[in-house]
């Protein structure tokens, strides 16, 4: 145990998601010996990031203002919509250049065990988004794991009668790996979806 | 396939410990509570990341250090190969292939295979349902890996299900009807994975019967014996099969009409779920039947009925993976005390042809003659090769 304030310190960051009580302890150290300019302004962003980002009252990323970027964004495709669990995901889909609609972030997967059922989650306002009629595709881009699954499954069967084109990600083997590499659940899974080549 | 060496090092009451074996018989013999269980325990552990003996890793380890290391040299078709699990509680465990770290510690399942005869196999016949749906699942998951994958998602699955049905049980009607629209997701989950795991153990169940009847036979062999039959008692409909006896061995039905008749049996007892708060149909509700002759082994057979029966299911284990090319280290852990010296025999001499047999025996009479080969003495936690 550390005096007083070092260890707080130390709590506080032990508390972050995937920071254990021995690298808590390295980033206190290196916090305490760091110029203090360098501290003044982690600390500054710490409570900028609070006071300014909320949620795109459309879409539910992360935002400055009231509507995200790609919210604002004219040039995006506004019929089409991918449906992600978080803001994070946002940005890995982001990073692929690949999609130019937009985005609706659910804030999360359904799971039970959580507490999390479909009120908790953005749905509402997902059918909101849809009641105009100019969506005319959706891509549900949940987690390929069981939470993920279950609230594609979900939303599947919530929307399918509204006469849009429904689509989910592909789940296989990842681009540039072995095939000898791959664990056996996702090999397994891309042999079920595997596809003709020849048409 | 056969273990050359083999090392521990905090591995429950062994500080530290090196052995060289050799393909054939290895006995280890020793008074009770010396440490022999505990050197074929590890051996088993290699080959499945988890020990017959206990559910968690903790007491795997020695106590007051913080992790336990196996290390084995095994041989297969020629070839050596250097395995090394690093076990640490509570966290994950550290797998490491010819001093090379795989991503993942479970991708060593399988490279050694075991087959363990040990005094807790009475309960596969005297035991709850779930002994018996664990050995189906184990042999299941050896024959093809992905079960474990399968089986990890129907009890994630069983798990939010359970939770859902416990809050929509008690909920009031308007809420109550937003956890149904769910349910019927967890409901389409549940019938996948749990028709998966039904076509496994019935398609295992048809290969596994004969090889049952054979080694029964063999082990019950001079006395007057009737035949030991397996079956499948499920509440569920199964395609193809009339009555509420337990389903016999035949070919596995359609994955899809599994599927079909899980989904039917969750919409019947939907009304009972909600009031219990538990999932009533699946294959975690399932039991494996036994029978010789006429009558459940269970409740029915005698003590040496029981042991016989539980023998053969391992040795029929052990068959089943041979006839379909595998050659899995035999560990007969402490069996030989419990029988009689003609079964004795009889069980030797089946097992006599393995690549590598381990045997754990308290006396050197317990160790049939016809499995002589090492010896190695264990006493006070070292091991001393004669």
């Amino acid at each position: 145990m550390y005096e007083g304030i070092v260890q707080d310190l130390i709590d506080e960051l032990g508390r972050l998601p995937g920071v254990g009580p021995k690298s808590a302890q390295r980033i206190a150290f290196h916090i305490l010996q760091a110029d203090p300019a360098d501290v003044r302004r982690l600390a500054s962003v710490l409570t900028e990031v609070k006071d300014k980002v909320r949620f795109c009252a459309v879409c539910g990323n992360v935002a400055e203002e009231e509507r995200c970027r790609i919210c604002r964004d004219p040039r995006r495709d506004p019929t089409v919509l991918c449906v992600v669990e978080e803001s994070k995901d946002v940005v890995a889909i982001e990073r692929t250049r690949e999609f130019r609609g937009r985005y609706h972030v659910l804030g999360g997967a359904i799971s039970p065990i959580e507490g999390i059922g479909p009120d908790q989650l953005r749905i509402k306002e997902l059918l909101q988004r849809l009641s105009d009629g100019q969506v005319t595709e959706i891509i549900l881009a949940t987690d390929p794991n069981l939470e993920g699954e279950a609230t594609a499954t979900y939303l599947t069967r919530l929307l399918k009668d509204l006469g849009l084109r429904l689509t989910r990600l592909a789940s296989g083997l990842p681009v540039g790996g072995d095939l000898e590499y791959a664990d056996e659940v996702t090999l397994g899974r891309a042999f079920e979806g595997r596809r003709s080549v020849d048409d | 396939m056969y273990v050359a060496s083999l090392s521990l090092h905090d591995f429950r009451s062994y500080p530290e410990v090196h052995l060289d074996l050799e393909a054939g018989a290895c006995a280890f013999v020793g008074r009770n509570g010396q440490g022999k269980t505990n050197l074929v325990e590890a051996i088993d552990y290699l080959s499945r990341l988890s020990s017959h003996r206990v559910a968690s890793d903790a007491p795997l380890v020695r106590a007051g250090a913080s992790r336990a290391v196996i290390q084995a040299e095994v041989v297969r078709d020629g070839r050596t190969a250097l395995l090394e699990v690093e076990i640490h509680p509570g966290s994950a465990n550290k797998a490491r292939i010819n001093r090379s770290v795989l991503p993942r510690a479970r991708e060593i399942v399988g490279l050694v295979r075991t087959v363990v005869f040990s005094p807790e196999d009475l309960a596969l016949v005297k035991g709850d349902p779930g002994d018996r749906r664990r050995f189906l699942d184990d042999l299941l998951i050896l024959r093809a890996p992905r079960y474990a994958g399968v089986r990890s998602d129907y009890d994630r699955v069983l798990r939010q299900r359970n939770t859902l049905l416990k809050t929509a049980g008690g909920a009031r009607r308007g809420a109550q009807e937003g956890a149904l629209a769910t349910l019927e997701v967890w409901d389409a989950h549940l019938a996948r994975a749990g028709a998966e795991i039904l076509h496994g153990r019935l398609a295992l169940l048809d290969a596994l019967a004969p090889f049952v009847a054979k080694s029964y036979e063999l082990i019950a062999r001079g006395a007057r014996h009737d035949e030991a039959t397996l079956g499948y008692r499920t509440a569920l409909a199964v395609p193809g099969h009339e009555g509420t006896e337990p389903v016999p061995p035949g070919p596995a039905p359609d994955r899809a009409d599994l599927e079909q008749a899980l989904l039917d049996a969750l919409a019947e007892r939907r009304k009972d779920e909600l009031d219990r708060g538990v999932t009533l149909v699946g294959p975690h509700r399932d039991d494996l039947t036994l029978q010789l002759g006429p009558l459940p082994a269970k409740g029915y057979a005698s003590h040496g009925e029981s042991w016989s029966y539980a023998l053969a299911l391992r040795l029929a284990s052990y068959d089943l993976l041979r006839s379909e090319g595998d050659d899995p280290i035999l560990v007969l852990d402490d069996v030989f005390a419990e029988l009689d010296s003609i079964r004795r025999d009889q069980l030797a001499e089946r097992v006599a042809e393995a690549e590598q047999v381990l045997i754990t025996a308290a006396v050197d009479g317990d160790v049939p003659d016809g499995l002589a080969g090492a010896r190695f003495r264990v006493a006070d936690q070292t091991v001393r090769r004669e």
